[in-house]
């Protein structure tokens, strides 16, 4: 789950982790107040769950509050272009008001979890401000990696090393190697999946501080992070994934026309790949899970028919405990309820296959029957082209 | 032969009182796996669907001599079970349960490893855990530790690995015919127990395995290192197929995330490197069973 930036800030400043002042607006008048209370001279800065917000327009300087409240009213509401957000953009609702600082240096610093180790790993460059994609791609070696236990969090020598792969001393050598372990703390006592600070400041006084902040946390960890859940903003997903969401559906809408309905990932993805194959492009991923039962094919059917691409549907079932009569059950009676406004291609393997195919057959319904994963995906990209 | 797990695996259910440890429990039982127990803190003494309940992990070791467990137990708990089951002395550990927090799967790899340790020194057998997030294992005929459709596999020489429970069962389907000697389930989650190099390398000392059918997916690089396992230490033909061509990126990796696997990640990579080490890749899932029929035919 991802949050805003000034969401994350609120989390960082439990955990003791410097940010900048900031208060959030939702309109001019409250820019103007903030911007106040922050002593005039402020950064307006686009609350959305993208990057690159500055390039597009979404983090700007108010010299007083006057100019803060003319920013904030020209934010509000436009829709903000990024290489993150994709073409279509998103609607900026709110704002972070927040104190200028003078900018001494901006360096990076992340923390993720590296698979291969199965630990978390701090990432520290000194090119802040640049995407640490593009500084891997570009220099490998300007990246700094300090693996961490994440039983035992960041310990003070391997903090130290950090703060001297980015080049620090003195006073400010001191507060990163503190920055460092508050926020290693942070990120494993709050269950993160990602905090990532680009840029962390260090100011002309000699201050570090998390000037950006970009959180993201572990689904299955929600559990016990209420106030994390109470963070989520539905404006930011996609919202049929949100609808699917609500029916335990893992739905994922993709560019093409052929719809697919899966049990499992993998094989949603492998049904995806042979879409692909046989000529056609998948319109999105969906796995039903183990169910399948009646209501579950319902839904998954309404939330693959509002995407008005879809052109043809492929249902793929591995019927394992759950049986393919009960499966074929399904599909009849909530294509039944839904009707159909697209050929729907059936593929159905496993326990009393054969009677599923029966159900099928008789149920008078246009659906068309195949045998295997190929013949499945030749014949759904033929009725999506229309043949 | 087979790996890891045979008739003589004695099995206990944690969170057997369940409805998925319930259910599942009997589907191992009626399959001719030996379920010796299960446990649920509190429900010891009791019997349930015919099986002995027990108090905790150690006590079925003792009273029922359980030598490998089955966990269905809710993710809140999922680590603290896999953790219990270790410290008694289990060998095998099979996690089914789906969402645990990956911080408690990193407390429950630690607490392994020093088990393991602890058991290294008194001379006794190290845990192995499978999962979580997966259907489990099965040696055709012998004993179903897991979720899979029992039904669907026979005895043979194809031993099958995948981090996909499904297109684990596509492949076991379209194998029907020579038939498995073991199916492993690995799982999906980012830090599994099990991995590839591990099958791969059960696979290749067992000889009831001619033929190795592996099944991965996108993200991170267990997929790579498994080619490079298999360049210097597999002998036996393998045959592979990477789920998520077409996947979009950036979905569910965080952006870091994808740069600490170095660039890698993406399924044509993942095949490259896979048919660079030798591997028969194929683009299409309905091939999996085919090719791996004509590797075995041309083998004899």
């Amino acid at each position: 789950m991802k949050v805003h930036e000034y969401q994350a800030k609120e989390i960082l400043r439990r955990y003791g982790v410097p940010t900048p002042r900031g208060i959030v607006a939702e309109n001019a008048d409250e820019a103007r107040a903030a911007a106040k209370e922050l002593g005039g001279r402020v950064v307006v800065k686009a609350q959305i769950h993208a990057g690159g917000r500055g390039k597009g327009g979404g983090v700007k300087l108010a010299k007083d509050a006057d100019e803060a409240a003319e920013l904030t009213k020209k934010m509000i509401g436009m829709t903000l272009v990024t290489h993150q957000t994709g073409p279509e953009g998103r609607v900026v609702r709110k704002v972070l008001i927040e104190e200028a600082l003078n900018i001494d240096k901006e360096l990076y610093l992340g923390i993720t979890l590296d698979r291969r180790i199965g630990m978390p790993v701090v990432m520290a460059s000194k090119q802040g401000g640049m995407e640490i994609e593009v500084v891997a791609e570009r220099d490998p070696s300007a990246i700094h990696r300090e693996p961490i236990d994440g039983v035992l969090g960041a310990l003070p020598f391997q903090a130290r090393a950090v703060a001297d792969a980015l080049g620090l001393t003195g006073d400010a050598y001191k507060k990163c190697v503190d920055f460092v372990q508050k926020l290693m703390r942070c990120y494993i006592d709050m269950d993160a999946s990602l905090a990532e600070i680009n840029p962390l400041l260090i100011t002309k006084e000699g201050g570090v501080l998390a000037l950006d902040c970009k959180m993201n946390f572990d689904d299955n960890a929600l559990f016990r992070h209420k106030d994390v859940v109470e963070m989520r903003d539905l404006n930011e997903e996609d919202p049929l994934e949100v609808e699917a969401s609500h029916f335990n559906l893992n739905y994922i809408k993709l560019d093409g026309n052929v719809g697919c309905m899966v049990n499992g990932a993998g094989l949603a993805m492998g049904t995806m790949d042979i879409i692909k194959l046989a000529g056609g492009q998948p319109a999105n991923f969906l796995d039903v899970g183990g169910g399948a039962s009646a209501e579950q094919v319902g839904n998954a059917f309404r939330i693959i028919l509002s995407d008005k691409n879809v052109k043809a549907i492929l249902i793929n079932i591995f019927g394992g405990i759950m049986r393919c009569d009960r499966i074929a059950e399904g599909v009849v009676s909530a294509s039944r309820e839904v009707g159909l406004p697209v050929p729907v291609v059936v593929r159905l393997e496993g326990t009393n296959v054969e009677l599923g195919k029966e159900i099928l057959a008789k149920s008078g319904l246009p659906l068309i029957t195949a045998d295997g994963m190929w013949d499945a995906a030749t014949k759904v990209v033929a009725a999506a082209q229309g043949k | 032969m087979a790996i890891w797990a045979d008739k003589n695996t004695r099995v206990i259910v944690q969170g057997i009182t369940g409805r998925e440890g319930t259910f599942h429990a009997i589907q191992c039982r009626d399959y001719g796996t030996q379920v010796v127990g299960g446990v649920t803190p509190g429900k010891g003494g009791t019997t349930h669907e015919g099986f002995a309940v027990f108090n905790s992990v150690r006590e079925a070791r003792q009273k029922a001599g359980a030598n490998c467990s089955l966990i269905f137990v809710p993710p809140p708990f999922a680590a603290d079970a896999i953790m219990e089951s270790a410290d008694a002395g289990i060998e095998l550990i099979v996690c089914i349960t789906e969402g645990i927090p990956v911080n408690d799967m990193m407390r429950a790899h630690d607490f392994l490893r020093k088990s393991n340790a602890r058991a290294l020194v008194a001379g006794a057998m190290p845990s192995r855990l499978i999962g979580p997030n997966c259907p489990g294992i099965i040696t055709p005929g012998q004993a179903k530790i897991g979720i899979m459709p029992g039904h669907i596999h026979s005895p043979g020489p194809i031993g099958i690995v995948s981090r996909s429970g499904t297109l684990t069962y596509e492949a076991v389907g379209q194998t029907r015919a020579i038939g498995q000697s073991t199916a492993v389930g690995i799982g999906g989650d980012p830090l599994p127990g099990t991995n590839f190099i591990d099958c791969l390398a059960a696979f290749e000392s067992d000889p009831a395995t001619e033929v190795i059918i592996m099944i991965g997916e996108i993200g991170g690089s267990a997929e790579e290192e498994a080619a490079a396992f298999v360049k210097n230490n597999v002998t036996k033909p393998v045959v592979a197929f990477i789920a998520g061509q077409t996947a979009p990126p950036g979905r569910r990796m965080g952006h870091a995330g994808a740069i600490i696997s170095g660039g890698k990640g993406t399924a044509a990579e993942k095949m490259a490197t896979l048919r660079a080490a030798g591997i028969h890749v194929v683009e299409a899932p309905s091939e999996m069973g085919s090719k791996a029929a004509e590797v075995w035919k041309g083998r004899r």
